[in-house]
C-alpha cells in the first residue's frame, strides 16, 4: 500500500514533480497547511508578495520570461477576490498561470463562514478551468490535471481551491502525465494537411501585396516558433507587423519589420493593413484595438488565420483559410513545403511586390513615430528612446504598465527576442508592471529588468517594491511622470473638449524620497541633458531603483487610428490634432 | 461627419439571427451547468430552454439540450466555445426546423372545472399524447408532449377552460433513423 500523504504534503509533491522552482503567494488562515510544510521542500521557493494581485501579476511575468506556468498560493475570502484581475489579466494575454487558494473546511462552506466566498464561482469566467476539492484522494489528479489545462492549447490560468481539512486529511498520491489525452483545447487534436499548406502556399505566391500580422500566440509557441517566423518572413520576402503582445517574435530593427500596427501603430503598419491583397495572420486575434471598426477593416485582402484556438478564428473577421494549429508546428511544416517547390522564391517574386514595397516606403517617409523634441523639457518618446540606446547592447527585459508610456514603449523600444516584452494587453492592468517584472527578475537572475511605469499606473502597486527590496531583485521602475493619467488626459482633449476630469494626480509622493523609505535607490531626472547620465546611473545600481522621469506634461501619443474609423485614416500629430477637436478649441 | 465620443469602435451592421438546438454532453459534475449558463451570459447569448439529466449512470454524463438564437456567427462561436470547457465532451448542433431531428417538450397542465370541461379538455389535447395524471371532481393534471408552439396554443386554448397552472419542460432532441448525433 502506498504511503498516505497529507493535502499539504500532496501539494508540494504535485509541485515538485511539475518542477516547480518559484511560487508567488501570501499565507492566510485558511492555507496555513501548507505554508507548514514549504519548509520541507527546499527545492520550492516561495516570494512573499505584499498584495494578493502582485503576486498574480509576478506569476505572469515569470511565466511570460520563463515559458514555464507561474504558480500562486493565495488564501481564501479576499486572498483569492484579490487574485481575480490577475487571473483576468493572465485569462486575456492566454498566461498559463496555476493559482492554488485555500478555503474554509468543507463543513463550513455555504455558510457564511469568516473569509469564505465562492472562489470558484467568482473565478469560473476568468479561468480555463477550476476545481473545488472536495476528497484529498481527488487532489493529486486535480492539481496535475490543473498544470496540464494551464499550458496546454491556448494557455491561460486555472485555480484549484482546496478546503483547509482537505489540506490535513491524508490521502492517496499519484502522478498520471496526460490526463486530458485526446482533448487539446478542448478539442480534438488537428493534424495539418498538406491540402491546406498547398492552398497557403497558393495564396502567398498569387499575392502582389502581401502581409504578415503576428501576434502573441508565436511568443507563447516558444522559441523556435520565432525562428521558424524569421525563416519564413525571409524566404517569401514579405513585409511584416505585430501586435503588441507579439513584439520581440521578429526583430524590431529588420527592414522587412513595419513596426507595431493597431490603434497607435505605425502609418505603415495600418496602411498596408488596410490596403494589402493578402493578410497572413499568425497566432493573433483581430481584437478591436486592432481591426477598429470592423466593417472596414481591410475590405479588399485574402485572410489566412493561424490559431490554436478555435474559438478566435471567424470570431471578430471572417478569413479565407483558417487552420487550427500551434504557431510552431504549423510554421514548420509551412516551411518544409515551401521550399521543396519554391526555392529562390525571395528573388522571383521581387517584381510582384516591388511596387508593394514602394508604396510601404512612401508611407514609412510620413515617418510617423516623429515627435517634435525639445532641449528644455524631456519628451517621453525621447526617454524611451535614451533608454533603448543605452541598453540595447545587453540581453534587456521590458515590462509596462498601462497608458501612454506603454504606447511609447511598444513604439521606440525595439525588441529582438522573444520573451523580452511583458505587457498587459487584452486586460490593460494599470498595475500591472512592477509585479511583473518581479517575477521576471525572478526567472532571469542577473539581467537588467526594467519597468516602463507611468506614475499613476504604478502607484496601483507601489507596494510590491517592498517584494523586490526583501528578495534584492534590482529592477528598475522608469516613470514617465507626468501628473497625468496620461491616455485618459489625451482622451479627453481629443474627444471630450479638455474636460479634464479627475485625470490630475495632486499630490504624488516624492519618488525620490519613496524609493529611500522602501530601501532601494532613487533617482530624478528633469532635463534632456542630465537624462543619458542618469539612465547609466541607474543601470549600473546592482540594487531596485525608482527613476523619476519628469517628462513633458502634454504630450500626446501618436500615431492614432480614432475610434470607429478604418485604418487609412490615421491621425499622425498634434497638426492634425487640431482638426478634430475644433469644436473644443471653441470651449477653451 | 459625426464624432464618435469613444475608445471603442463602433457596432457593424447585424446578421439574421437563426434558431438553434445545441446538445452538449458533459462530465455531471459540481458546477458544470454553471460554466455552460456562464458562457452564454458571460458572452451575452441567449437561452431560450434548457433540458438537462444524466444519461450514463456509469460514466457520469449528462446531456443538456440548449435552445438558443443568434446570428450564424455566434452560433459558430458558441459552438467552439462550449468545446473549450473541460468537461465537455461533445457538442451537437442542428437549425430548428431541419427534417432528420425530433423535438420534444412536455407539459403539465392543472384544470379546475367539472367532468364535461375535463372531457373538452381531453379532446383539445387529443393530438398531444395526452395522459391523465391526476383526476378529482373539480379538478385534472394532464400531462401532454409535443413541439413548443403547440403547447403555447395550448395553453392559450385551455385558458377559458379553467387553466390554472402551468409546468413545462425545455426542448429535448433526437435524430430519426439509426443515425445518432456525434
Amino acid at each position: 500500500m502506498p504511503k498516505l500523504l497529507s493535502g499539504a504534503e500532496i501539494v508540494f509533491k504535485a509541485l515538485e514533480d511539475q518542477n516547480v522552482e518559484y511560487i508567488f503567494g501570501y499565507p492566510g488562515g485558511a492555507v496555513l497547511p501548507i505554508y507548514d510544510e514549504l519548509k520541507h521542500h527546499k527545492s520550492i521557493k516561495h516570494i512573499l508578495a505584499r498584495h494578493e494581485q502582485g503576486a498574480g501579476h509576478s506569476a505572469e511575468g515569470y511565466a511570460r520570461s520563463s515559458g514555464k506556468p507561474g504558480v500562486l498560493l493565495v488564501t481564501s475570502g479576499p486572498g483569492a477576490t484579490n487574485a481575480v484581475t490577475a487571473l483576468t489579466d493572465a485569462y486575456m494575454d492566454s498566461i498559463p498561470l496555476v493559482c492554488i487558494s485555500g478555503q474554509v473546511p468543507t463543513h463550513l462552506i455555504g455558510t457564511d463562514a469568516f473569509q469564505e466566498c465562492d472562489t470558484t464561482g467568482i473565478t469560473r469566467p476568468c479561468t480555463k478551468h477550476n476545481w473545488l476539492v472536495k476528497d484529498v484522494n481527488d487532489l493529486s489528479r486535480i492539481l496535475h490535471l490543473a498544470f496540464e489545462v494551464a499550458t496546454t492549447g491556448r494557455p491561460g490560468p486555472v485555480l484549484v481551491d482546496i478546503p483547509k481539512d482537505i489540506q490535513f486529511k491524508k490521502g492517496k498520491y499519484k502522478f498520471l502525465k496526460h490526463t486530458l489525452k485526446k482533448k487539446f483545447n478542448g478539442k480534438v487534436i488537428h493534424k495539418i494537411s498538406n491540402s491546406e499548406l498547398d492552398k497557403f502556399i497558393d495564396l502567398i505566391k498569387k499575392s502582389s501585396k502581401p502581409i504578415f500580422y503576428t501576434g502573441g500566440g508565436v511568443i507563447n509557441s516558444g522559441p523556435d516558433a520565432s525562428k521558424y517566423l524569421r525563416e519564413l518572413v525571409s524566404l517569401t520576402g514579405f513585409p511584416i507587423t505585430s501586435t503588441l503582445q507579439g513584439l520581440g517574435a521578429y526583430p524590431g530593427d529588420d527592414p522587412q519589420f513595419l513596426g507595431m500596427l493597431g490603434m497607435h501603430g505605425t502609418y505603415e503598419a495600418n496602411n498596408a493593413m488596410h490596403d494589402c491583397d493578402l493578410m497572413i495572420n499568425i497566432g493573433a486575434r483581430f481584437d478591436d484595438r486592432i481591426t477598429g471598426k470592423v466593417d472596414e477593416f481591410s475590405p479588399g485582402s485574402k485572410k489566412i488565420h493561424v490559431d490554436i484556438d478555435p474559438s478566435s478564428i471567424g470570431k471578430n473577421i471572417k478569413v479565407d483559410l483558417a487552420i487550427v494549429s500551434d504557431v510552431t508546428t504549423l510554421l514548420k511544416s509551412l516551411i518544409k513545403r515551401f521550399k521543396e517547390k519554391n526555392k529562390n522564391f525571395v528573388n522571383s517574386n521581387k517584381q510582384k511586390t516591388s511596387k508593394w514595397w514602394e508604396q510601404i516606403g512612401k508611407w514609412r517617409e510620413k515617418k510617423s513615430l516623429n515627435f517634435i523634441n525639445s532641449d528644455k523639457i524631456i519628451k517621453p518618446q525621447h526617454a524611451v528612446q535614451r533608454l533603448y540606446e543605452l541598453t540595447k547592447n545587453q540581453d534587456t527585459f521590458i515590462t509596462t504598465e498601462v497608458g501612454q508610456h506603454q504606447m511609447w514603449a511598444a513604439q521606440h523600444y525595439k525588441f529582438n527576442k522573444p520573451n523580452r516584452w511583458m505587457t498587459s494587453g487584452g486586460l490593460g492592468t494599470m498595475g500591472y508592471g512592477l509585479p511583473a517584472a518581479i517575477g521576471v527578475q525572478i526567472a532571469n537572475p542577473g539581467k537588467l529588468v526594467v519597468d516602463i511605469a507611468g506614475e499613476a499606473s504604478v502607484l496601483m502597486t507601489m507596494q510590491e517594491m517592498s517584494t523586490a527590496v526583501q528578495y534584492r531583485l534590482p529592477i528598475k521602475i522608469f516613470i514617465l511622470n507626468n501628473e497625468y493619467m496620461g491616455m485618459v488626459r489625451q482622451w479627453q482633449e481629443l474627444l471630450h473638449e479638455k474636460n479634464y476630469s479627475e485625470s490630475y494626480t495632486a499630490a504624488l509622493p516624492d519618488f525620490v524620497k519613496l524609493a529611500e523609505s522602501y530601501g532601494c535607490v532613487g533617482i530624478r531626472a528633469k532635463t534632456p541633458n542630465e537624462l543619458d547620465e542618469k539612465i547609466k546611473e541607474m543601470i549600473n545600481v546592482d540594487r531596485p531603483v525608482i527613476f523619476d522621469c519628469v517628462v513633458d506634461k502634454a504630450e500626446n501619443c501618436f500615431p492614432m487610428i480614432p475610434s470607429g474609423k478604418p485604418h487609412n485614416q490615421m491621425i499622425l500629430g498634434p497638426e492634425e490634432e487640431e482638426e478634430i477637436s475644433d469644436e473644443g478649441k471653441v470651449l477653451v | 461627419m459625426t464624432k464618435s465620443k469613444s475608445a471603442y469602435s463602433v457596432p457593424g451592421k447585424l446578421g439574421k439571427t437563426e434558431r438553434h438546438i445545441i446538445v452538449v454532453w458533459v462530465d455531471n459534475e459540481a458546477g458544470v451547468l454553471a460554466r455552460i449558463a456562464g458562457l452564454f451570459s458571460g458572452r451575452g447569448y441567449n437561452i431560450e430552454s434548457l433540458a438537462v439529466a444524466e444519461v450514463d449512470k456509469k460514466k457520469h454524463i449528462s446531456r443538456i439540450t440548449i435552445v438558443t438564437e443568434g446570428t450564424p456567427q455566434v452560433i459558430e462561436q458558441i459552438n467552439l466555445q462550449l468545446k473549450k470547457l473541460v468537461p465537455v465532451h461533445k457538442v451537437a448542433d442542428f437549425k430548428r426546423g431541419e427534417k432528420d431531428i425530433l423535438f420534444r417538450e412536455l407539459a403539465l397542465f392543472k384544470i379546475l372545472g367539472n367532468s364535461k370541461k375535463q372531457e373538452k379538455v381531453k379532446k383539445i389535447c387529443k393530438k398531444f399524447n395526452p395522459v391523465v395524471l391526476d383526476r378529482t371532481n373539480k379538478s385534472v393534471v394532464i400531462q401532454v408532449t409535443a413541439l413548443r408552439a403547440e403547447i403555447d396554443k395550448l395553453a392559450l386554448d385551455l385558458k377559458s377552460l379553467g387553466l390554472i397552472s402551468t409546468s413545462r419542460t425545455g426542448a429535448v432532441a433526437m435524430t430519426k433513423g439509426q443515425k445518432t448525433f456525434n
